[in-house]
């Protein structure tokens, strides 16, 4: 692969590499092996889809990176620096945001405690005003219940909530896992609209996804996971258009 | 005070024992709210949590005997020595087993709690010691046949004040409801950029400083300390925080104050034969408390935790 035989090569060539590089990651939980040599990469802006069945080990690639799980072999980098060691949050330091699966919001805690959270880490006032009041734009719902426990909110709401909460970080790199999960199909178009919106304005993301099609039609490339193991990797179109894929994932 | 029948409780009676089961169930209330903070975020059940307390009595004794400071600074000091305490327990016994099993981490803390409580006995002596408070805490009023000292007043302004103080950091800075956060989901709360060994220590410092208090304040009551005097309240302060619903600070608060009045008023309700059993009623009143609503009265069912 090419992103190895640069990284090889120093140190120094921080620029020519992409911004999260994985390297033959093996991580499973006790027997059970759930990434098995995986190598992937995301370039600055990017946004690339990482898509699989339930069970593929979706959520272990994004858990590996964002060190809630420790690799057991193989290399992961951010910015050219190796993360595999680094603690959760020196790794959101970094600029890393994980949205995790099933949303995780402080059910507790207020919509505005929330999205306080999500900047706990930010030292910049007006910056954090001014992401939240892109958050605000684009998902309005939450200025309407920003006092409200977060617990009272709808399944789509909390999901807004769980995207604006990890954007409040200001992150370099994004990492969502399956932001469409449960969720009604409007709801689905509208957060996947957002998606696409805040890759144009040049976030890099990391989408995990099981619906595919939704996935591929808004990604610039995507990995296909089966068992672990990359199975298929490519440009979205292409992927969209191969005749596997199709079939196996996006029931044609 | 004489003791009195069920035929001649009268309304001062009455109010008396509430004045009594309000001081205690704002000693309470202040361990409690150690225990349900540390559980909240680690789920260990701290049973070291009372021998902090003696800790911070001792320190209490330590201070004014050495140094001579005013009351209000040997209480300050024996919150930080207390803290300080919390603080070397959490590094030494309860970090490294951090993320075993329940079982494993509520055993690990009676080690503690014996260690502590034998501790004191071979370095200050079994024997209990004078603790003095100065005088003008002593002044005893006596309002209609209800009599209460300043001491009384100062645990019920000092708790409640020490509460609400608790509830703005919690609620207005970042790393109170950070603290909240992370009682309510680790991992989500880790992907926040928490770092959550800040948030144990500071869950070990505020219960330790509380504890302390508690400590001298019982010293205060009763003039005298021993090591093995933090054991009793630490297991009531537990049961009370179990029915507040463990894990909820105003949980803690509200089973403080609950507990210490039904004990309080049970043992001066009952027969003077029946008031030997004070401590069992407490331990039935848990029992009954877990039949009727096992969450605790602000607690709430817990989702399984990822």
């Amino acid at each position: 692969m090419c992103e190895l035989s640069i990284h090889e090569s120093g140190e120094r060539q921080v620029t020519s590499e992409p911004l999260l590089v994985l390297e033959h990651v093996d991580a499973g939980y006790g027997n059970i092996q759930a990434l098995d040599d995986v190598s992937l990469h995301v370039k600055q802006g990017e946004l690339v889809a990482l898509l699989g069945a339930n069970g593929a080990g979706k959520t272990t690639a994004l858990r590996v990176i964002s060190g809630l799980m420790r690799p057991r072999k193989g290399r992961v980098s951010f910015q050219g620096r190796d993360i595999a060691r680094a603690g959760v949050h020196e790794i959101v330091q970094m600029g890393i945001a994980h949205c995790p699966e099933g949303r995780q919001i402080f059910a507790r805690l207020t919509v505005k405690e929330n999205l306080r959270m999500g900047a706990y880490l930010r030292r910049d006032p007006e910056g954090v005003a001014r992401d939240l009041e892109w958050i605000f734009e684009h998902f309005p719902v939450l200025r309407d219940r920003l006092s409200q426990s977060a617990g009272t909110l709808s399944g789509g709401e909390q999901q807004m909530l769980a995207i604006g909460r990890a954007l409040m970080s200001k992150p370099t790199l994004l990492l969502l896992d399956e932001p469409s999960l449960g969720l009604a199909p409007i709801i689905v178009d509208r957060i996947f609209k957002v998606i696409a919106q805040l890759k144009e304005q040049g976030k890099t993301i990391f989408l995990v996804e099981q619906n595919a099609f939704k996935a591929l039609e808004i990604a610039d490339r995507a990995y296909v996971l089966e068992s672990g193991r990359i199975r298929m990797k490519g440009r979205a179109q292409e992927l969209m258009a191969n005749e596997d894929i199709k079939h196996a994932y996006l029931g044609g | 005070m004489q003791r009195k029948g069920f035929e001649r409780v009268s309304g001062t009676y009455l109010l008396q024992q509430l004045i009594n089961g309000i001081s205690l169930g704002s000693i309470y209330a202040l361990v409690a709210i150690g225990y349900t903070m540390v559980y909240g975020i680690l789920r260990l059940i701290n049973f070291a949590h009372g021998d902090i307390l003696m800790v911070g009595a001792y320190s209490a004794l330590g201070l004014a005997m050495s140094l001579h400071l005013p009351f209000w600074a040997v209480l300050a000091g024996s919150m930080l020595i207390a803290a300080l305490t919390g603080v070397l327990v959490e590094r030494a016994a309860f970090r490294p087993v951090r993320g075993a099993p329940e079982e494993v981490t509520m055993i690990t803390s009676l080690a503690v709690s014996i260690f502590l409580e034998n501790l004191g006995t071979m370095v200050l002596s079994p024997q209990p010691r004078k603790f003095l408070v100065p005088d003008y805490l002593l002044v005893i009023h006596n309002w209609g046949g209800l009599t209460f000292n300043n001491m009384t007043i100062l645990i019920v302004v000092l708790a409640v004040g020490l509460m609400l103080a608790l509830t703005l950091f919690v609620t207005r800075t970042n790393l109170g409801i950070a603290m909240r956060a992370s009682s309510e989901n680790l991992q989500a709360a880790q992907l926040m950029g928490i770092n959550i060994n800040r948030i144990v220590a500071t869950a070990f410092i505020i219960g330790s400083g509380l504890a302390a208090v508690a400590g001298v304040m019982l010293g205060g009551q009763y003039g005298r300390i021993d090591p093995l005097m933090g054991f009793v309240p630490g297991l009531k302060a537990f049961v009370a925080a179990v029915i507040g619903g463990i894990g909820n600070i105003a949980g803690a608060a509200v089973g403080g104050y609950v507990l210490g009045l039904a004990e309080v008023l049970l043992v001066g309700l009952l027969p003077p034969s029946l008031s030997g059993f004070r401590d069992a009623f407490v331990f039935i009143f848990l029992i009954l408390m877990l039949l009727i609503r096992p969450v605790g009265i602000l607690g709430s069912v817990e989702r399984g935790r990822a």
